[in-house]
């Protein structure tokens, strides 16, 4: 990477307690508890927040009637990877922000933590919730191993089509198992999910790169329809002089390294500058400190309210001591002999409000920040060049277009769901559009004649 | 300081809290610590010849996390030597001599026998006997407890028969196992007794294993009905008690389920003059009456009452029979919007439960999701205002009708008149 002022190590447990979860799994006693604040509302309000639309009270019922395996059941047949959710949905604002028991001043259900407890039953005990389809005949790939084609294959294996998944990673699970916060969760979590998938007998291809190693006609020939579920990629870049510099990453390329290296072996410089705001800088910030980078500044060209990243998101930054560095905007990366040594950045002001409101750099007030590491997160790019602009598909501002019923794009064979459609949200949104587009693949095929 | 004190039957205490017979008032150790906390009186362990316990003995019903709402037992009475506990009474009553100490006895159906028993126990120096007339499991097999309590002619002969040789009080212990409870709270006065005490435990059964179908409480895998009690019972408890208050004019220690001051409170108010607990102290010990005291003084201090005699019975005359209620009365659901929290529980207990008059999303934009009560066909039932998880926010308004007040036996009395036929209240076949 080329850093030159690399953070000193930590003792091998400081690792582990600095990545600790969150939000760790509940017990028993503590489950039964939580479960028992439910008030089993009726045509809950936490469903309808749900994208998944998973019927939480009648999950959370059953863990207070000790009928764990059914909870388990109605968890996952709306939603694939509901021990995932339970851990990394923003449950804030989804189903526990819209919980009834806000109005009474008291603290939300705790959706999330119990739709995990349920669903570990199961996962622990490796029980069978569902059962592959009677086979009929008909074959559908997906591009992309992360949650929207899970969710898209679970529905169709279920139903009788053989699926094969094709993934230019190494291990399946995109995103869940490369990209989230090592203190929310662990690839080996989201591989248990994925274990899950491939025993109703879907067939997964890791590394490979569709567009490279297999093509497009290839997977036309053989299958009856193709998923895109790419994602998204690297962050952009800064364009900035200084950006080839050693010491310069994406945010992307230094998630998945304190994701798939043993936390010891992600060197981070002492003194970092995060490019950013979202929830991906948060993430980034947050795992430098917990590596033992001694300085992390965030830097965002508008002020603190217009930060993108969830509020609670924000709370965590701030808990591990981030200086954060609002209406500043960085302008040229320093190096010396080829690595980082500094950040130019200028002061900022907005002209108007909210966050398409015009920004402009302020008339000399440049600054230098000294820094060993600069980390790029202002967004990640589209994935979708392969496709090329021969098949119909339309691509609109770097996202897939499709009909939000069906999830079919221009091309009859093609459907398109999660981040490379709707340009990034979240996990339990690629699952509910991988559902929907395994619906809308389920619709085309069965209305057409073979 | 409203004054907590009572004569009941002539037994003193200085509040009206008494432990009720059973494990927590085994031994002297116990009963002392017990009034070291405030307790007035205790009623000892049922004593009579020792028995054998068995293990398990107790089971418990939760609710949601609030555990023992129900509990129940298999144990029988003391099973320690007679003179061992008269001793320990005697000592109690010498280091407490302000406190009520009574003895629960159980004896076998012999005149002699409970001569005896009563003449001993009284020279131990208690304060009054209490006739264990209850005990529903394992006793009432060898014709003692319950056995008694279920047939009045056994309960006045027994009682007669104590009569005949104590010196202090007799209370009677009542079963609830019994189809009409006053009746044999009647048998008991007919026997002599000075007071009564109700209720013992319940026939029950607390559940079954589902893996090894072992029911519970479990020996050995095995189990045997047992006596309920608890919270659970406490409205059993209370029924009973004014039903008894109706038809008994000698003074009643309520039982069942008083676990703090404002059940005492109610128990007071249907007639009761000391109140006895078991459960309670079982589940969170003595301290416990610090509270009950506490709170009963401060209640009847907010009632203008200077003591438990002005609170006694206030409510035993609004029990009625149904066919006493007015049914020109009526009172309707009201929602208050600004505490709703749009959980529809209410909606789905009226639509599937009730009357179906509760309109779920009034407005289609409500956004609030603030259900609407339709005011012309709430039958007044409650159901919602019981469901609601928001304190206050449901509340019962009564609306007039404009006439008179009328109750079903009012009706069926004009009928008779016009009719000429005769009206029984309580005979369906005369209707
Ligand atoms: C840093 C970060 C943190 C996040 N934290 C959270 C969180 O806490 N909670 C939450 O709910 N969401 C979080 N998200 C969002 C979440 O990860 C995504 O919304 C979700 O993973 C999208 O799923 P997907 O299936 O659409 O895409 P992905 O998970 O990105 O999966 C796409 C897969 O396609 C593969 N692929 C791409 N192109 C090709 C190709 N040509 N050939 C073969 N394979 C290809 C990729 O390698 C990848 O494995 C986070 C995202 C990021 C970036
Ligand atoms: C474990 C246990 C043992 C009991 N033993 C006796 C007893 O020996 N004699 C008796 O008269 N009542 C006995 N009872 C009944 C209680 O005195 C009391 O009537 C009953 O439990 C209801 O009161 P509560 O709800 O406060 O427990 C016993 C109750 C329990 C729970
Ligand atoms: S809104 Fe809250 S209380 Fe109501 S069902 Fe959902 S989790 Fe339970
Ligand atoms: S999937 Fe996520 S949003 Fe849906 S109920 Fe579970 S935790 Fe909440
Ligand atoms: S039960 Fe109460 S809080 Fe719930 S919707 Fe009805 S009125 Fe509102």
């Amino acid at each position: 990477m080329g850093l030159v002022n690399i953070a000193p190590k930590l003792a091998p447990e400081g690792y582990e307690r600095n990545f600790a979860e969150l939000s760790p799994r509940l017990t028993s006693q503590q489950a039964l508890t939580e479960a028992a604040r439910c008030l089993y509302c009726f045509d809950a309000p936490c469903i309808q927040a749900c994208p998944t639309r998973i019927d939480v009270p009648g999950f959370i019922r059953k863990i207070s009637s000790a009928n764990l395996k059914g909870s388990a059941r109605l968890i996952l047949s709306a939603n694939v990877l509901g021990e995932s959710c339970g851990r990394v949905c923003p449950t804030e604002v989804l189903c526990e922000g819209a919980c009834v028991l806000n109005g009474t001043g008291a603290k939300p259900v705790e959706i999330g933590r119990l739709q995990r407890y349920a669903v570990d039953y199961a996962l622990d005990r490796g029980l069978r919730l569902f059962e592959r389809g009677a086979p009929n005949g008909r074959r559908v790939a997906c591009i992309g191993a992360g949650p929207a084609s899970l969710a898209c294959a679970t529905e169709l294996a279920q139903w009788g089509y053989e699926v094969a998944i094709y993934d230019r990673q190494a291990l399946a699970g995109g995103l869940n198992t490369y990209g989230i916060a090592a203190y929310k969760t662990r690839a080996q979590d989201s591989l248990r999910e994925v274990k899950m998938v491939e025993n109703l007998g879907v067939r997964f291809h890791q590394n490979v790169v569709v567009g490279r190693d297999v093509a497009l006609a290839q997977l036309e020939k053989n299958f009856d329809a193709i998923l895109i579920a790419v994602g998204l990629g690297e962050t952009w870049d800064l364009t900035l002089e200084g950006e080839a510099l050693g010491g310069v990453i994406g945010a992307m390329a230094f998630i998945e390294r304190t994701k798939t290296l043993p936390f010891e072996q992600v060197d981070v410089g002492r003194r970092i500058a995060v490019i950013g705001a979202g929830n991906t800088a948060i993430d980034v910030v947050t795992a430098a400190r917990r590596l033992g980078a001694e300085i992390v500044y965030l830097i965002y060209r508008r002020d603190e309210n217009s930060m993108p990243a969830f509020a609670y998101e924000y709370e965590l930054a701030k808990k591990d001591g981030v200086a954060f560095l609002w209406q500043t905007q960085p302008v040229r990366i320093l190096g010396n002999n080829g690595s980082v040594s500094g950040l130019e950045c200028v002061r900022t002001r907005t002209l108007g409000k909210g966050r398409s409101a015009h920004v402009e750099g302020v008339p000399n007030s440049q600054f230098v920040l000294e820094i060993d590491m600069v980390v790029k997160a202002v967004g990640q790019r589209p994935v979708t060049d392969f496709l090329g602009d021969m098949r119909g598909i339309e691509i609109r501002s770097g996202q897939v277009v499709v009909n939000p019923e069906s999830h079919q794009t221009g091309n009859p064979k093609y459907f398109a769901a999660g981040d490379c459609v709707n340009g990034g949200k979240e996990v339990v949104d690629a699952v509910a559009e991988g559902m929907r587009a395994a619906r809308g693949i389920h619709q085309s095929l069965s209305a057409k004649k073979t | 300081m409203a004054d907590l004190r009572i004569d009941f039957a002539g037994i003193k205490s200085p509040n009206p809290f008494w432990l009720a017979s059973g494990p927590p008032t085994n031994t002297a150790g116990q009963v002392m610590r017990a009034f070291e906390a405030g307790w007035g009186g205790a009623v000892w362990k049922t004593v009579g010849e020792p028995i054998v316990n068995t293990a398990s003995r107790y089971g418990g019903i939760d609710l949601g996390p609030q555990k023992l709402m129900g509990f129940n037992n298999i144990e029988l009475i003391s099973d320690r030597p007679i003179e061992d506990n008269l001793r320990e009474i005697a000592e109690v009553k010498k280091r407490f001599p302000d406190r009520a100490v009574i003895v629960s006895l159980m004896v076998e159906s012999r005149r002699a026998a409970w001569h005896e028993m009563v003449k001993r126990t009284e020279d131990a120096g208690c304060d009054g006997l209490e006739l264990n007339f209850g005990c529903p499991h394992g006793m009432s097999e060898r014709g003692m407890g319950s056995a008694v309590g279920q047939v009045p002619e056994y309960a006045t002969m027994i009682t007669e028969w104590v009569k005949e040789v104590a010196q202090t009080p007799v209370i009677v212990k009542l079963t609830p196992n019994v189809t009409d409870v006053a009746r044999m709270a009647q048998a008991a006065e007919q026997g002599g007794a000075d007071a009564i005490s109700l209720i013992n435990t319940l026939n029950s059964l607390m559940g079954v294993d589902l893996e090894t179908f072992a029911p519970r409480p479990a020996v050995a895998g095995k189990s045997s009905h047992g006596g309920y009690c608890g919270p659970a019972v406490k409205p059993i408890a209370l029924h009973m008690v004014a039903a008894c208050a109706q038809k008994v004019k000698i003074p009643i220690s309520g039982i069942g389920g008083i676990a703090g001051w404002k059940d005492a409170a109610e128990f007071i108010s249907l007639g009761a003059t000391s109140l006895q607990v078991c459960t309670a102290a079982m589940h969170y010990g003595f301290r416990i009456v610090e509270d009950m005291t506490d709170g009963l003084n401060d209640y009847l201090d907010r009632k203008g009452f200077a003591s438990l005699g002005e609170l006694r019975g206030r409510a035993t005359a609004n029990v009625r029979d149904w066919g006493d209620l007015d049914l020109n009365y009526k009172i309707i659901a009201t929602i208050d919007s600004g505490l709703c929290i749009g959980c529809h529980l209410c909606y789905v207990a009226c639509e599937d439960g009730a009357h179906q008059c509760i309109e779920e999303y009034p407005g289609a934009t409500s956004e609030k999701r603030i259900p609407r009560v339709i005011e012309e066909e709430c039958v007044g039932c409650n159901l919602c205002a019981l469901v609601c998880p928001v304190e206050g926010c449901i509340t019962m308004r009564e609306v007039s009708t404009g006439k008179p007040a009328t109750t079903w036996n009012d009706r069926m009395r004009r009928v008779q008149r016009e009719s000429g036929v005769a009206y029984t209240p309580s005979l369906w076949g005369s209707l």
